[in-house]
């Protein structure tokens, strides 16, 4: 059953250029789009069957001698990622038939999109699959180039000025895998991993030591890890919603999947524990503050997608099965829960016109359905008991207690902290953009540019350059953006509350947008129901992992080095 | 494995040039500097490939005498992504340039709010807020394109 490896990278590609040929017919190449998508979807479920029944699947394209072509190889963890990342892609393309996948622009050229996204999800399949660095590099430049035209989809300004931060990034992150590449290849003479496995172990200490920082570096981009996590909060909110979900669920992850691979099948012996752990340490943390600080959800979930990040490498960085059950779980659980709530954002901004906290209130009582859709993931994300968010950190921190080195408690402790800040980053947005009435954020609004009034019960309280009103800070930059809002020439910038007197916003939304969200949630709800049998799953993945000879027996049977 | 010292020099002085025109402000030299940057980096592959020598072809050469033809084709397909990226770093620049007037990569979202920040800040002896006096002080200038 080798022949379902190639199929989630083959089928979209395929799919890919049919919707480039059917640009003219939208309604074609929509039905087109779900189907390949669908059929990704049951490849990468059998996948996961086979894989952990008969260990992992391996191809080689072109039936070359063995350790000649290129391998394509599906074990545990691959076929895990598959599966959960298939599943939100498929979610989010529904969401985006639902949207009419404009929107709202109307200059948006509308025939690349699904051969676009196509292109996307074959390079994250392909990604998970690779059996060699080079089709490694190959396949992130595929999602990349696909990310490009997502991101800058329109050409609008904001998008333009995003994307063109984001490009410069990713271009020189590839130039430093490329190097890595070339370096790797002049140390060893081959770039299959199965075969890197061996050669790695006879080069010199401090010439692996190079290459594995090299690769750790490269990858370290892509997954926005702190100190490289700079370009994420500022690229992503601007996308379509859709396009910024589908970035915040796959796009990162595939960076923690190649570290992953690095860091256990390159070099098992040299896990670079306290390097890893100090970054995770830092990630979880500077990122939250950020998530805290923002007054714009996207943004704010920007970061909280960055910070949680911290979580995987935590998991990465002790190395021990634990750790990497712990991790494997988490990526699951996060790829499912920051997808969903950015698409939930995307509803949000259609019913409330906005994503800003400035500009919203009462959508809990205008759409009852949104602020469950948003409440659900929202406590899944903080890890409320019972659900997935909060066994992946028991999980992760179980692990770094039986680690039981201080830099490893310190890590738990800033984990623990962070889950309380997140919780305080989500539920902020819950009070301002769902509890409170739309009147209220007006005359919020109206008192931070007119001091000495009162908002309901709570006192204006001056204190230098900022405001305090009742437990919320507002600084200089939240002041423009409410003189913005009352500036009564300026019909691009209203708050909900004006909006909805000219009655400007749809009273609906979408049956598709809100169904594929909720299915998401549900799917979210779901990894708790299956928690068990998940865990079991990664605990075997993660043995797998730890034990390199079961990747490389099955990739280069008898003894082909 | 030798290695040729000149292709290493004339890497190291592509890489070199790459990496200082892309901290460059203007996205057009950005882009010049991706391309010196990629052309760096296929040289380097022909470093790793090994000492130069004939074409590999079988049955013309002997394999002893072949060049190793793997890096070759990996900076083959390197040569063809990088042509890609040029391009839609090209089109990035004209869309910018059609919608400012100029190509210059824009400030950060956020940079931009830390410097109203910091404007403040520094105005803070003083600031009087009370006294409606500093609320000017709070607007900064756009500083869109400007050139480092």
């Amino acid at each position: 059953m080798t022949w379902l490896v190639p199929l989630p990278v083959v089928l979209p590609l395929l799919g890919a250029g049919l919707a480039l040929v059917l640009g003219r017919r939208p309604g074609l190449q929509r039905v087109l789009s779900l189907v390949v998508l669908t059929a990704v979807v049951a490849v990468a479920a059998a996948l996961v069957v086979r894989t952990d029944r008969h260990g992992p699947q391996v191809l080689w394209i072109g039936a070359w001698e063995e350790p000649l072509g290129i391998s394509l190889v599906a074990d545990r963890l691959s076929a895990l990622m598959l599966l959960v990342s298939s599943v939100v892609a498929l979610a989010v393309l529904v969401y985006s038939i639902g949207q009419g996948m404009t929107g709202g622009e109307r200059d948006t050229p509308l025939t690349i999109y699904h051969p676009t996204f196509l292109v996307l999800s074959a390079g994250v399949s392909n990604a998970f699959l690779a059996g060699d660095l080079f089709n490694l590099f190959v396949s992130f430049e595929m999602l990349l180039f696909a990310s490009y035209v997502l991101l800058t989809l329109g050409g609008t300004g904001a998008r333009i000025r995003a994307g063109t931060i984001y490009v410069v990034v990713n271009v020189v992150s590839s130039s430093l895998f490329l190097i890595s590449i070339a370096a790797v290849y002049a140390a060893t003479g081959s770039l299959n991993l199965a075969q890197l496995a061996g050669r790695l172990d006879q080069v010199p200490e401090g010439l692996s030591l190079v290459l594995q920082l090299l690769l750790l570096t490269t990858f370290s981009i892509k997954a926005a890890v702190f100190p490289l996590s700079f370009w994420l909060p500022d690229s992503y909110p601007t996308a379509p919603a859709p396009v910024t979900a589908v970035f915040a669920g796959l796009l990162t992850k595939v960076g923690i999947y190649a570290i992953i691979r690095t860091q256990t099948l390159l070099f098992p012996d040299r896990p670079l524990t306290d390097l890893l752990l100090v970054a995770s340490l830092l990630t979880l943390v500077v990122a939250i503050m950020g998530a805290v600080a923002q007054t714009d959800i996207k943004r704010m979930l920007s970061f909280t997608l960055v910070s949680h990040i911290g979580y995987m490498l935590f998991g990465i960085a002790i190395g021990s099965v634990t750790g990497y059950a712990g991790a494997v779980f988490y990526v699951a659980h996060h790829i499912t829960i920051q997808t969903t709530l950015f698409l939930v954002l995307g509803l949000v901004e259609r019913r409330g016109g906005s994503t800003s906290l400035l500009r919203l209130g009462g959508l809990a009582r205008m759409a009852p359905v949104l602020g469950v859709l948003y409440f659900v993931p929202a406590m899944n994300l903080a890890g409320i008991p019972p659900m997935s968010g909060f066994l992946g950190k028991v999980a992760l921190t179980d692990a770094g207690l039986e680690h039981g080195t201080v830099l490893s408690y310190v890590v738990v402790a800033a984990g623990m902290v962070t889950s309380l800040l997140t919780l305080y980053a989500v539920a902020k947005a819950w009070n301002l953009a769902f509890w409170r009435t739309p009147e209220e954020a007006h005359e919020m609004a109206v008192a931070l540019i007119d001091h000495g009034r009162r908002v309901g019960s709570h006192e204006v309280v001056e204190h230098r350059d900022h405001l305090h009103i009742g437990g919320s800070t507002f600084g200089a930059v939240d002041r423009a953006e409410a003189r913005r809002i009352l500036d009564e020439d300026d019909g691009d910038n209203r708050d909900l509350h004006q909006l909805t007197e000219e009655g400007a916003l749809p009273t609906r939304l979408p049956r598709t947008m809100v169904g594929a969200t909720a299915s998401l949630v549900v799917a979210g709800l779901a990894l708790t129901v299956v928690a068990g049998p998940l865990f079991g799953y990664a605990d075997r993945a993660a043995t797998n992992l730890l034990d390199r000879d079961h990747y490389v027996e099955a990739v280069l049977p008898g003894g082909v080095r | 494995m030798t290695a040729s010292l000149a292709l290493i020099l004339a890497a190291a002085a592509m890489i070199g040039c790459g990496v200082y025109l892309v901290l460059e402000r203007s996205l057009t030299r950005v882009m010049v500097g991706l391309l010196m940057l990629g052309n760096g980096v296929n040289v380097l592959f022909l470093v790793s490939g090994g000492a130069a020598g004939r074409a590999p072809i079988v049955g013309e050469n002997g394999t002893e005498e072949m060049s190793d033809p793997l890096p070759q084709a990996l900076v083959l397909t390197a040569i063809v992504i990088s042509l890609a990226t040029t391009a839609f770093v090209v089109a990035m620049a004209y869309r910018s340039w059609q919608l400012t007037g100029h190509d210059d990569v824009q400030d950060d979202v956020e940079d931009r709010a830390i410097r109203r920040l910091a404007a403040t800040d520094a105005a803070s002896d003083s600031f009087d807020l009370a006294s409606g006096g500093g609320e000017e002080d709070l607007e900064m200038p756009e500083e869109e394109g400007q050139t480092a």
